[in-house]
């Protein structure tokens, strides 16, 4: 089997290369199947991977080396694979929710003139991502880091004619430079350190190495600049803003990188490196801090946005949150837990969130929405499924990903139980506002998109129909021992290095009452939703002077974009023009015009020696030789 | 035996002032030959004083260059003359700024 492993990641590239070196001859009804063929090829290998991880038979799989790649001096660089239990649950993900979503494109992007374009660097983010999670060293880690960045700046602005999209494009990408440089530096400190980039060799030292009851500084800085990578990446405080606004792609986009896969790359990261940041407990209480605040204030904002897809981004970055929260009290599984799960509820929305907008006619303000349930019944269906899983309603996957994350807190303190189930109360409150307004209700849009409102064709409800599936059934490998599981996937994890959470010391009692308590707040906010937006028909204000103080604060998004652009943003365009028109134009601009000056002026000066009289040159060429001969004689 | 130091610097001077001071062009190659021919006769006055011959052989090659060089002179001085009907260096004034 090992011997394909290096086809997975090929098979995209391939399909990268084909559509962009011969854009022009394929057909462009053909691209997208091409591409979808690439991944599915991707997905059947790493589906016989995944069984034969399940049976067990990846434990202690040595690296799959392709080639040596750097020898120089002490560093020694392979470009290699680490197939394991994480990577290939990673690559599952992303090739099975890839390959759904390319399906779902061909059928979306269809009439759109860039669709080969559009595919080639759908592949090539395939290729990166899973570069990402396969490298076996932090380089190549670091390698498809940066390629998925690149592929969600080329997506996000790929309507490039639209100059806001091109601004929300360089925001992604410059935004993530800044989480990028945290992650260099913490690979440079690694090999500083431990004189290697491999990670079994930088895990194996530091347990070796740092006496793990001493809190070790050099571990923990290590960690937290690699955390603050995971914040661009995994669009955390404070440097979550980009998310939103790379809505700007298109939305199939949207699902597959800004929501299932892209976003978690921190996530996996961590995850991978949990050897170092079970060494650094202040690490995991910066990322707990970090992860609680961005799941309350994304959620917050959430609240209030009109725009069906940026909802959805604001839940994204409020889950993404839950995540690291997870990661920070030390469940690292339940962090991964709730990564699939996500990946699977949050793309069924956004895809179905596609199928709505594309119903609409590219209209995504919900307020012009609403009673599209009978023209859209799979949409609807799907659409609810997804609703009811994020929400965490039982047996559905969100249930047990959100639970498994709420009982460790409750073990932690019940005040960072409470965070959780306010931001979770918060998740459903506005996830079912969103529910309602589009879907129940009086249809408010015009009467030109009311006759053209239609369900979407098959290549797009089958994919939709496929991840409601596994968003009902994803959650039963990690059913919890209080209700008659036994934890599968957390074993499972646990066969790649990743620690086990500490067995529950909680009471099954204790562990039936939070889960009861969580539901009944859950469902009690969810009839408080209805009641406000279908018995009373609550709309959003359709201007701004009409909200409240409050829901102002909330629909501006704290003014936190004002806040960065007035913080840093303006101070350095105001250095910039500082630097352009004094210290260019008057001291650089002068020092090179002087100097050219001076070197004209002497050359008009010193020119009336050549006076082209044979015998001046004669006396100077004797003066010249005497002095010189006289020159060498006396010193 | 340091006459013939005295007579080279001597002829050498001669060649150096005809060069600087005279205007015909004929002459001062003429200089220019003496010049050459100061040094050819110190070289011979020192590989007879150091009693090596090498200072002679030199003396032969010089005097085949010199003669290559004066032929290319004087096609040059034949071309001056056609072109400006005289062999005046102060003739030859165009080339300056």
């Amino acid at each position: 089997m090992m011997e394909f492993v290096w086809l997975i990641p090929a098979l995209p590239l391939l399909g990268f290369l084909i559509l962009s070196l011969f854009n022009k001859y394929i057909p462009k009804s053909a691209s997208g199947y091409i591409a979808s063929a690439m991944l599915l090829g991707s997905f059947l290998i790493v589906l016989n991977l995944l069984f034969s991880a399940i049976s067990g038979q990846l434990i202690e799989q040595p690296p799959v080396v392709l080639f040596h790649w750097v020898h120089a001096g002490n560093l020694n660089l392979s470009l290699s694979f680490q197939i394991d239990n994480l990577s290939v649950w990673f690559m599952s993900i992303i090739t099975g929710v890839g390959f759904l979503i390319h399906v779902y494109s061909i059928s979306y992007m269809h009439d759109d003139e860039g669709v080969t374009r559009y595919f080639s660097y759908l592949n090539l983010f395939i290729f990166s991502m899973l570069l990402l999670v396969m490298g076996s060293n932090y380089v190549v880690m670091f390698m498809g880091w940066e390629g998925v960045g690149l592929c969600s700046y080329l997506l996000i602005g790929f309507w490039f004619k639209n100059q806001n999209y091109n601004d929300a494009a360089k925001k992604a990408f410059i935004m993530n430079r800044i989480g990028d440089l945290g992650f260099l530096l913490g690979m440079l400190l690694i090999y500083n350190q431990f004189g290697t980039l491999e990670y079994r060799e930088v895990f194996d030292q530091a347990s070796k190495i740092i006496n793990p009851n001493e809190v070790s500084t050099i571990i923990t800085v290590i960690t937290l600049l690699l955390f603050v990578g995971a914040m661009g990446k995994s669009a955390q405080i404070p440097l979550y803003t980009w998310l939103p606004d790379a809505m700007a792609g298109p939305t199939p986009v949207s699902a597959l990188i800004h929501a299932a896969t892209m976003v978690t790359a921190g996530i996996y990261m961590i995850a991978r490196s949990n050897v170092l940041y079970s060494m650094a407990p202040c690490t995991l209480d910066v990322i707990y801090i970090i992860g609680t605040g961005t799941a309350i204030l994304a959620a917050l904002i959430g609240l209030t946005q009109t725009d069906i897809k940026k909802v959805l981004a604001y839940s994204t970055v409020s889950q993404l949150g839950f995540m690291f929260m997870a990661i920070g009290l030390g469940g690292y599984s339940a962090g991964v837990f709730h990564v699939t799960t996500h990946a699977f509820f949050k793309a069924l929305l956004f895809l179905g969130a596609g199928s709505v907008i594309h119903a609409m006619g590219g209209e995504q303000d919900i307020r012009k929405m609403g009673g599209l349930m009978k023209k859209l019944p799979i949409t609807f269906i799907t659409f609810i499924i997804a609703t009811l899983a994020i929400a965490g309603i039982p047996p559905l996957a969100g249930f047990f990903s959100k639970d498994a994350i709420l009982a460790l807190a409750f073990e932690a303190n019940p005040i960072k139980w409470g965070l959780g189930v306010f931001a979770a109360l918060l998740t459903t409150f506005y996830m079912f506002r969103m529910l309602y307004l589009t879907f129940f209700g009086e249809f408010r849009g015009t009467q030109h998109q009311k006759e053209h409102l239609h369900e979407s064709p098959l290549l797009m409800t089958i994919p939709l129909m496929i991840l409601a599936a596994l968003t009902v059934f994803s959650g039963f490998i990690e059913v919890p021992h209080v209700l008659g599981g036994h934890n599968w996937f957390s074993h499972y994890l646990a066969a790649a290095n990743i620690a086990l959470p500490e067995a529950s010391h909680l009471s099954n009692s204790t562990e039936y009452l939070l889960m009861g308590t969580a539901l009944a707040l859950v469902v009690s906010v969810i009839f408080i939703t209805y009641f406000l937006y279908v018995s009373k028909k609550t709309q959003p204000a359709s201007s701004e002077s009409e909200m409240s103080f409050l829901d102002k604060l909330s629909y501006n998004k704290f003014y936190v974009d004002e806040l960065y652009d007035f913080v840093i943003v303006k101070p350095l365009g105001f250095l910039s023009d500082f630097n352009s028109n004094i210290i260019e134009k008057h001291f650089i601009d002068r020092i090179v015009n002087v100097s050219g000056k001076s070197i004209q002026w002497s050359g008009k000066t010193i020119r009336y020696i050549q006076s082209g009289d044979v015998n001046t040159y004669a006396i100077f060429m004797v003066i010249g030789i005497v002095v010189i001969l006289f020159l060498n004689l006396v010193l | 035996m340091s006459e013939y130091l005295v007579l080279c610097l001597i002829l050498f001077s001669l060649g150096a002032f005809g060069v600087l001071y005279r205007r015909n062009i004929l002459v001062m190659f003429m200089s220019i030959e003496l010049m050459l021919n100061a040094v050819n006769l110190l070289m011979v006055y020192f590989s007879a004083l150091h009693n090596d011959q090498s200072g002679q052989v030199f003396v032969f090659f010089i005097m085949a260059v010199a003669a290559a060089e004066i032929t290319i002179g004087l096609a040059i001085l034949v071309m001056i003359f056609r072109h400006l009907g005289s062999i005046n260096i102060d003739s030859l004034k165009n080339l300056k700024w």
